[in-house]
């Protein structure tokens, strides 16, 4: 049995503990705001924080969070007012927005260990996350301006 | 469905033709009594399917409490048409944006008109409609307010939501007369009274945030991919991977060991041209998508691999290139070609070359079906609603009013969203699961290797220059696998949908042409990419004008200028045969070839870009311009390229001239995006095949742009036009220019000419 929190819910868990949280957030929970896109920690579009950090959802199985704390986009806070949110809604980032879950959950935990990135700390931090639309000059204004509490 | 019909194809019709079994035919041969009596031609959205339709009371409504409802007909794929159109209609209406609501429509083309959301055709065909809707909601409720009040409808105006009496200064909120105005006639066309566009409060002025925005950052926004429904099953497939080919033997005792599968399935191919079908083969069906793969690793199939088991990338690419060399299908002469080479002070000839490529969108394919009571319905992200409802009506066998399909977001569409295989299977499986509802879900694996591919393209060049350095003669040769062959029997040769792009349709003057295609088989799935085949006919054409820029000792753009000649129309004849101009399926007295747009983006992007600046050292500037979806567009890239031969794009100027155009922020967005899109596909993106297989399986080794090495700073350019341009493409047309201006930027920095796609490691030798 697998203990956890998710978005601050304990919750359990019974199945097959080699499954990726991915699954259960999506497939068991109905937190569809967690993306799946590679499967393999290649896209970053399943981002969500572990005990404040960013991982792949994909790729962190669920053997792996027994006894831990996940937040996922609809966790990030409570009305959807999180700097980076503002920002993004701001600058106008997302396209089809797929990928965009994951990119802010990055930027959250880029902004919250980083919190004045120079570009190049954004290239490192972002660099895991793919937007096939081409946003990134806009996500990276956006965290910028969340950066400056500009949004 | 009519043999005349399939004369007019978009990318729909194409299909049903073929279904009709007479596309080609019909295509080149129409009946006898159709000559006699032939129609005028039908030009953009009366060509399509079902055409547009322009009634309020189909696109509006409005609630007593005046909160505005629109309907947005078109699919949602990151190009913001959930926020132009209803934009549109909001503002001829005079709605208080903070009023209105958006309501995804299903597929259902009778009611909303064509919905095929593809060809960047959205804000180009359906402007129009969207402005008389609105006009006419405005108009019906000003009457009804004048009928409450006893006045004439003159005196009554709408204003911000509003409905004020000029003589008395008597208001009515929308929501209070709605219902009346709901029951007057609608008005007819010409009695409407279109805003003049200094009126417009939303259109044009790009202040308005994306309506989805919340949804999309808060992870409320749904996709395909995120339907669930009660007692729901999930699905992946094992699909052959050889294309055409088959299960030969199946065991499935493992897989149906793994806890939480239920239920293993065979689904059949059919046979090619098989065009949107399903490829086939075996299903696991399970009670959470984690479940279905592990149960599919446990399958253990043998394939047969049927007839396209050699393909090989390399030996098909030597093939092609081989054919590129020697005299092809002539589709357009200008002048004596061969005369003028033989006259030529100098001649040059290059050869280019370009790979399939896979759309990757962020969002692989998803579709969820579910049958009860004799009514199928389908949750689904796809760009083309009406078809996915028709597809499911014919494989399920039941009539098309008891289908019904849900649009949700698609996470990205570039084309492969408009083939709606994965709903088809997912009707299939739910068929097969007594009606339950069944979500296919397509892994990345799956989306890479068994999709359908933009073309593989080997492009021969030639020119003749004078003793100036000015051309006198042009020969450009394309030989690809054609999109027709999904749909036709094994046709060798391009349509003039695909040679119209960016072949047949240069504008240079140049007073000896010759615009040849060869033959080529296809041996995989070849399907629609964002910008289609302008991206290898536009990488080859503009860096070989770079190529005589550099052989004639001129500055790229001035020549490039020269080349495109005198401000004019290009008159080319107009036809859907590949000797023919396709002109995009538009009335070129509307759509014209107008050289004079193209300079002046050339102009305007070279002017911006601040051309000729002084660069530091191992920067390069460079160029290209071309109309595709009969936009005109040009681009500088500025490159760096290091010592080690790591390339970077510190800035990227787009000058587009769009028509008019009702959200500049989506423009610009979208020529971000495609600048994006063309870094991925000139520098990395690459789909190659072995055994008939697609090597690449992922991100990993199908590698697309990252924020690191992204173009860092593109400045989009908007050539401001007023309501007499009709509006035109904007989410493809970005694209084609920006790999030959990269290349030719490359050029400029080092030296190399790049004449491969991805460039790879070319670089670093």
């Amino acid at each position: 049995m697998v203990k956890l929190r998710v978005n601050g819910e304990e919750r359990a868990y019974d199945g097959d503990p080699a499954m990726p949280l991915l699954w259960y957030l999506r497939d068991e929970l109905a937190l569809t705001g967690t993306k799946f896109g590679c499967g393999v920690a290649a896209c970053g579009a399943c981002t969500v924080h572990l005990n404040g950090e960013a991982v792949r959802a994909c790729a962190t199985s669920m053997g792996d969070v027994d006894g831990q704390a996940i937040t996922t986009i609809e966790g990030l806070s409570p009305d959807g007012n999180h700097p980076v949110q503002k920002a993004w809604r701001a600058i106008n980032v997302p396209q089809c927005g797929y990928c965009q879950a994951g990119q802010i959950m990055q930027a959250a935990a880029l902004l919250q260990q980083t919190p004045q990135p120079s570009d190049e700390e954004i290239d490192a931090g972002m660099q895991g996350n793919i937007c096939r639309c081409g946003t990134y000059q806009r996500i990276r204004a956006a965290i910028k301006a969340a950066a400056r509490g500009a949004a | 469905m009519t043999d005349l019909r399939i004369e007019k194809p978009s990318r729909r019709l194409l299909l049903r033709g073929a279904a009709a079994g007479g596309f080609l035919l019909a295509l080149r041969l129409p009946p006898a009594r159709a000559v006699e009596d032939a129609p005028k031609p039908k030009f953009g959205a009366d060509a399509m399917p079902h055409g547009v339709v322009n009634d309020p009371l189909v696109f509006v409504s409005i609630a007593p409490d005046g909160i505005v409802t629109i309907i947005c007909h078109r699919a949602e794929m990151g190009q913001g048409v959930r926020t132009g159109m209803p934009m549109i209609i909001a503002d001829e209406l005079e709605a208080d944006w903070s009023k209105v609501r958006i309501e995804q429509a299903p597929g259902d083309e009778i009611r909303y008109g064509n919905q095929d959301t593809d060809g960047s055709r959205s804000t180009r065909h359906f402007l129009q409609p969207m402005r008389e809707c609105g006009a006419a909601a405005r108009q019906m409720l000003e009457a009804a307010a004048a009928k409450r009040w006893g006045v004439p409808a003159e005196q009554v105006s709408a204003k911000n939501h509003q409905l004020v009496h000029a003589g008395s200064g008597r208001t009515l909120g929308y929501g209070e007369v709605a219902a009346e105005a709901a029951k007057l006639p609608v008005p007819k066309p010409e009695t409407l009274k279109l805003k003049e566009a200094a009126a417009f409060r939303y259109i044009g002025k790009g202040e308005l945030p994306i309506v989805d925005g919340f949804d999309i950052t808060t992870g409320r926004a749904k996709y395909g991919q995120d339907t669930i429904l009660p007692g729901m099953l999930f699905a992946v497939v094992a699909r052959p991977p050889v294309f055409g080919g088959t299960v030969e033997t199946l065991d499935d005792s493992a897989a149906l060991k793994v806890p939480g599968v239920v239920k293993v399935v065979r689904l059949e191919g059919t046979p090619p041209p098989a065009k949107f079908s399903p490829l086939g083969g075996v299903a696991v069906i399970a009670r959470n998508t984690w479940a279905a793969m592990q149960g599919r690793e446990a399958l253990k199939i043998t394939w047969k691999d049927g007839p396209n088991a050699a393909y090989d990338s390399e030996a098909y690419r030597a093939a092609i290139t081989e054919t590129a060399r020697k005299p092809a299908n002539v589709l357009r002469k200008e002048g004596d070609l061969d005369g003028a080479m033989a006259k030529a002070a100098k001649r040059i000839e290059a050869e280019y070359y370009a790979p399939h490529l896979a759309h990757a969108t962020m969002e692989p394919p998803a579709a969820t079906v579910r049958i009860a009571d004799g009514k199928v319905e389908c949750w689904t992200s796809a760009q083309s609603p009406y078809s996915v409802r028709g597809e499911l009506a014919e494989r399920l066998k039941v009539p098309l009013e008891k289908v019904s399909v849900h649009i949700e977001l698609l996470g990205g569409g570039f084309g492969r969203k408009s083939k709606c295989d994965y709903a088809i299977e997912a009707g299939l499986l739910s068929k097969a699961m007594d009606g339950k509802p069944v979500k296919v879900v397509w892994t990345r694996e799956d989306d890479i290797q068994n999709g359908y591919y933009h073309t593989v393209q080997a492009n021969k060049l030639e020119a003749g220059l004078d003793a100036d350095g000015k051309a006198v003669a042009w020969m450009h040769r394309s030989v690809f696998p054609t999109i027709l062959s999904i749909f036709a029997p094994d046709p060798k040769h391009g349509a003039g949908f695909e040679v119209g792009m960016g072949l047949y349709d240069t504008p240079f003057a140049i007073p000896n042409m010759r615009i040849e295609n060869g033959a080529a088989e296809a041996h995989t799935r070849i399907g629609w990419f964002r910008s289609v085949i302008n991206i290898p006919h536009i990488f080859a054409a503009h860096s070989f004008v770079g190529e005589m820029a550099h052989a004639a000792g001129r500055d790229p753009k001035d020549y490039l200028l020269e080349l495109i000649g005198p401000a004019r129309i290009v008159d080319l004849p107009i036809g859907k045969d590949s000797t023919e101009f396709w002109n995009y399926n538009e009335d070129p007295r509307k759509y014209p070839v107008d050289t004079g747009r193209l300079r002046r983006v050339v102009e305007l992007a070279a002017e911006k870009a601040e051309w000729g600046r002084k660069l530091p050292p191992r920067h390069g500037l460079g160029i290209a311009a071309h109309r595709s979806f009969v936009t005109y567009v040009a681009t500088v890239v500025e490159v760096a390229v290091d010592e080690q031969g790591n390339l970077s794009v510190p800035r990227v100027d787009v000058a587009i001239d769009c028509g008019f155009f009702v959200n500049p922020e989506r423009v610009r967005s979208q020529v971000e995006g495609a600048c994006v899109m063309g870094m991925s596909l000139a520098t990395k993106s690459a789909i190659t095949y072995k055994q008939g297989r697609v090597v690449q399986s992922n991100y990993t080794d199908y590698e697309v742009a990252r924020i690191d090495d992204a173009p860092r700073d593109v400045r989009v350019h908007i050539v401001p036009a007023g309501l007499e341009v009709p509006p035109s493409g904007v989410g493809e047309p970005g694209l084609p220019v920006f790999a030959p201006a990269l290349c030719n930027a490359i050029f400029a920095a080092t030296g190399k000419r790049i004449r491969e796609l991805p460039i790879g490691s070319q670089l670093k030798a």
